[in-house]
């Protein structure tokens, strides 16, 4: 079975079964490695920002590189207005990052690999944005499907483009992560085993592939990060800054 | 790209045909037997995170920043002051050794004036001096001049009485012989 691409993404029951009622709610190995993308925010950056010097040592300026680098993703992307979402857009920044960059370490376990946390992650986002919008803008928040310089005729026509593509802003936000997180990660995987098939005397090629394909995944998860945050930013600029 | 978005077909395509026997195997993420587990611990971790992050870390973070910011600024600013101080300095400075440098002119063009008139009037003087000792040898001069024929007629008659006298031993009158003498220092004149 381990030689299936997919069966690196199974989840497994890790100790105790914990049931609340109906449902299962053990800790898995899943669970493990947001423990230790989170455990590994936290601790890079409580270092980084225990000691204040004047000049800054390598884990300070880390920290406050990464600082400076999401306040201006935000700020560029979503203006001054959106300054009070700072520590969660930075949160998430960092976690789907972290989560991202544990999952290419062999053996490790990608936590967002899996559709249902992308998915949670972007559903909040999505719900938070339009109860931040509908709360600045009141029921003014619906102009946001009503592009400006339209002609008329085509204004119903736009108006349902605009709802659909608004309502499927989840579903792109969440399905692109996991998509390209699993995607590397079969790929590799395969790579890998054309690796053993094809043995000592055709296995280079593929390995080279493999080496190749790391350095393209490690991009990759940081991009997506990226994508993800900068995404959170814009439909946060949508809510708080309404023109379209 | 092409590679990437490949891939992502790729995923759509298994994505859809494994939806059906996803509880048989297929890909593990349609399985939802840990759907809820997975979302209950992606809330406690990410929350007890983001709780941490935004409450502690982060301000703390902003505050390093910020007094960074605030020193560097202070730093330039106290700078610029002395930069300002030094300059004001430079041209005291140079004003003073301005001042400095006319004054010694002024001396030194005052000594000068004053030395010259003290050469002027002792030159004054001493050719005064100098014209009065002439004139008064001018004068002794054309006195001794004056005086001279005189005394040299004088000497002549004297002298040539006494040859007279002890050539032949006769005493001549003095009168003839001063005629004589006159007689004959007029022809020589």
């Amino acid at each position: 079975m381990a030689s299936n691409p997919m069966y690196q993404f199974n989840v497994y029951r890790i100790g105790p079964e914990i049931k609340l009622g109906e449902v299962d709610l053990s800790f898995t190995n899943a669970s493990l490695f947001m423990v230790f993308s989170s455990l590994a925010v936290l601790i890079i950056f409580n270092l980084g920002s225990k000691k204040n010097s004047l000049i800054p040592n390598k884990i300070q300026l880390l920290a406050e590189l990464s600082y400076t680098f999401v306040s201006k993703m935000i700020s560029d992307t979503a203006g001054s207005k959106a300054k009070p979402y700072f520590s969660f857009i930075f949160s998430l920044f960092m976690f789907v990052l972290f989560c991202n960059m544990f999952g290419m370490i062999p053996y490790a376990f990608t936590v967002t690999s899996h559709i249902i946390v992308t998915f949670v992650l972007a559903a909040f986002i999505f719900f938070g944005v339009t109860i931040i919008g509908f709360i600045k803008h009141g029921f003014g928040y619906l102009k946001l499907f009503v592009p400006s310089g339209v002609p008329v005729v085509l204004l119903p026509l736009i108006v349902v483009i605009e709802v659909i593509s608004y309502l499927s802003r989840p579903v792109s936000l969440s399905v692109r992560l996991f998509a390209n997180m699993m995607a590397g990660h079969t790929m590799m995987k395969v790579f890998g085993g054309f690796v053993i098939s094809l043995g000592i005397v055709g296995g280079w090629l593929p390995l080279g592939f493999s080496v190749a394909l790391t350095g393209l995944e490690i991009l990759v998860a940081f991009l997506q990060a990226y994508v993800f945050a900068i995404l959170t930013c814009i439909y946060l600029n949508d809510a708080l800054n309404l023109h379209h | 790209m092409f590679l990437r978005f490949s891939q992502i077909l790729l995923i759509y395509f298994l994505l859809f045909s494994y939806v059906e026997s996803a509880e048989s195997g297929g890909m593990p993420q349609l399985n939802p037997e840990f759907w809820f587990s997975q979302i209950f611990w992606l809330i406690i971790t990410f929350g007890i995170m983001f709780i941490l992050l935004s409450k502690l870390i982060l301000p703390k973070i902003s505050e390093n920043l910020e007094v960074r910011k605030a020193q560097i600024s202070e730093n330039i600013e106290a700078a610029e002051k002395q930069r300002e101080e030094s300059d004001k300095k430079l041209k005291e400075y140079e004003q003073l050794i301005l001042n400095s440098k006319n004054e010694a002119k002024n001396y030194f063009n005052k000594a000068r004036e004053e030395i010259l008139k003290d050469v002027d009037k002792k030159r004054e003087s001493l050719e005064k001096e100098i014209n009065e000792e002439v004139s008064k040898a001018e004068k002794e001069i054309l006195d001794l001049k004056n005086k001279s024929p005189e005394k040299i007629r004088k000497i002549a008659v004297e002298t040539s009485s006494d040859l007279i006298k002890k050539l032949i031993g006769v005493e001549v009158n003095n009168s003839s012989i001063s005629a004589i003498v006159e007689d004959v220092s007029r022809k020589t004149n």
